[in-house]
């Protein structure tokens, strides 16, 4: 349809002089700018908006086109009013449904493809999260479209940039798809700001399909610590740990001392020290605070997929030649039981 | 509750121990002579299948296991592997080499879908995601694509009646959800511990049927959606940076301003 005319246009201009063929690139743009509209698919919980999922918006506010925010649940006017003052956001969708609570991707899904139907989107976008993960593929599938899963970044409408293979190499694609289904990486795109924006709030359409999954229980960690993905800073315990006992005592106190979030790598959720939703890697979380302290973590590749757009890596470990030293900007050499409990104690002092 | 027909999809990837590398035309990873293995995921759920057969989870028992796998001729090794490890049978969807072969994740997905309909399976297990494309898509795809329910990055499995209770690993903890087969479900890390084949299990995995098929068999087009512009290298990071002591590293982290 128009990207593919849009294309051929771009390969008639690549022969033309550079002038001529910025002036078609231009020209397409402002005529895309027209066509291209995004959905921000946003989360709630319980009557809360997700603030991290107004990263959302900040990724389709940089594709150019306006930008509509979508929710859906129990009593979602609230949410949706607050959702409403994001910044750079035209419209929100709400569909006030108590089937939606859960987010269950069986109903869930053919809700968000009947509001992309009517709102012809032409991207849609949500975070790489649990929910964003286990709903978007559903919706990209329903609607024939192939996913861009935990996008880095947007080169135009069309390309998007992708780490594959744990972070350890970067992939550019380019979608031909009419419609595009994105997850993005939330540490890439900071959420939008709720304020300034005075969004309509608009019912979208209900098609009330059948949940054919029900929703049993939730046991969620419950922390009064920042939470692991968004915090501005984080410490994370490794196999060097040795048990649960000795990470608690070790870790908790380090974080607290400078209001860190934890994290932990896998060796030390498979033996038992740290809950699974502390794992930071490539099949955990990705984080990407001011401040990554490794703390008996060796630094495997899995483990950097999830922490090496830091700012800062600190890393503490006994073993001079641990793979973490290669990327952390200040390496301590020596024993954690030792050294973790005198950085604890002088970072509270000072 | 009726008898499980588990199909379970497996992938070929390179191992997760290797550190890949950007070929120089930059168009993807370098595989040639690079060590490839099963996708680890996918070890975990031909790993829980075969469980559920063992320990009698399901009360209809387990009928059938099919690993399948779609890929070059090398995936049969992988194919091999899961039938050692307990599957009945394997099917290998032969794809070019390279890139040429390569499917996209919705492309797996109606080729998974047509094989369902073909086995009759009731149940398929999946991996969350696979360690190269990290994409994270096949099995709530599939579920899409034939109506069924979907439970996915599972850490435990029950059957329950003629219904199924899975608890998943979310953001924050775990939640339970419950369906009724036939479903689909991808595994997380914690579902199990995968068993390493024995020596005369790899033996009797020879024997076992191994079907070979073509995507065009199953009514499938290998479509690309996706084109890959160019693949590179992340930018490295200048790490290195050590400090002797604890004083050190606190006066280090001021200066970079990170405290």
């Amino acid at each position: 349809m128009f990207s593919a005319a849009r294309r051929t246009a771009l390969r008639g201009a690549t022969s033309l002089p550079q002038a001529s063929s910025a002036l078609a690139n231009s020209l397409s743009r402002s005529a895309l700018r027209r066509l291209l509209s995004s959905l921000a698919i946003l989360e709630q919980r319980e009557g809360q908006l997700n603030h991290g999922s107004l990263s959302a918006i900040t990724a389709a506010k940089k594709l150019g086109g306006p930008v509509h925010g979508f929710v859906a649940g129990s009593n979602i006017k609230a949410v949706a009013e607050e959702a409403a003052k994001a910044e750079g956001v035209e419209k929100i969708i709400a569909v006030d449904n108590a089937a939606y609570d859960k987010g269950l991707p069986e109903n869930f899904a053919s809700l968000v493809v009947e509001n992309i139907k009517k709102g012809g989107y032409t991207h849609v976008i949500a975070g790489h999260t649990a929910f964003g993960k286990n709903l978007m593929p559903r919706v990209a599938a329903l609607l024939d479209s192939q996913q861009i899963s935990d996008i880095t970044a947007i080169e135009n409408e069309n390309t998007f940039v992708r780490p594959i293979y744990a972070g350890n190499a970067i992939a550019t694609v380019e979608s031909s798809d009419p419609i595009k289904i994105i997850t993005i990486r939330g540490t890439a795109f900071p959420a939008a700001e709720v304020q300034g924006g005075s969004a309509a709030v608009e019912d979208g359409v209900d098609p009330k399909a059948e949940a054919s999954a029900e929703w049993v229980s939730e046991d969620l960690a419950k922390s009064d610590r920042p939470e692991l993905a968004t915090a501005g800073r984080v410490v994370s315990g490794g196999r060097g740990l040795k048990s649960k006992a000795d990470f608690d005592k070790i870790m908790e106190p380090l974080a607290d001392s400078i209001g860190a979030a934890i994290g932990a790598s896998r060796a030390a959720v498979d033996s038992g020290y740290a809950d699974n939703s502390l794992q930071v890697g490539q099949t955990g979380k990705v984080v990407a605070p001011q401040l990554y302290m490794a703390v008996g973590i060796s630094g495997a590749i899995q483990h950097l997929a999830g922490m090496k757009d830091s700012k800062v890596i600190a890393a503490i470990n006994k073993d001079a030649d641990a793979p973490i030293f290669q990327v952390a900007d200040v390496g301590l050499i020596g024993d954690l039981f030792e050294k973790v409990p005198e950085l604890t104690e002088k970072l509270k002092s000072s | 509750m009726s008898a499980l027909r588990i199909l379970v999809p497996v992938k070929r990837v390179i191992d997760y121990a290797v550190k890949p590398r950007v070929n120089k035309a930059q168009t993807g990873v370098e595989t040639a002579g690079v060590k490839h293995s099963m996708n680890p995921f996918d070890e975990l759920s031909i790993e829980e299948s075969v469980r559920i057969r063992e320990k009698k989870r399901a009360p209809g028992g387990v009928e059938d296991i099919c690993a399948i796998s779609a890929g070059p001729a090398k995936s049969v090794d992988i194919l091999r592997t899961a039938m050692a490890m307990g599957a009945d049978r394997a099917i290998h969807v032969e794809t070019a080499e390279g890139d040429e072969g390569a499917l996209e994740p919705l492309t797996v997905a109606k080729m998974l879908r047509a094989v369902v309909d073909k086995e009759k399976s009731n149940l398929v297990i999946l991996g969350k995601q696979s360690i190269d494309d990290d994409a994270a898509q096949t099995g709530q795809m599939l579920a899409g694509l034939l109506g069924w329910p979907q439970a996915t990055q599972a850490s435990r499995v029950e059957f329950t009646g003629d219904s199924v209770e899975v608890t998943k690993e979310v953001d924050g903890g775990v939640e339970t959800v419950r369906a009724k087969l036939p479903m689909v479900i991808t595994t997380d890390l914690r579902l199990n511990e995968p068993r390493y084949a024995s020596l005369p299990n790899i033996m009797k995995a020879k024997k076992k049927p191994l079907v070979k098929m073509s995507l065009s068999d199953l009514g499938v087009a290998n479509e690309r959606r996706l084109k890959v512009v160019k693949v590179t290298e992340p930018a490295p990071r200048l790490g290195g940076g050590k400090v002797e002591d604890v004083d050190g590293m606190i006066s280090k982290l001021k200066e970079l301003g990170a405290l």
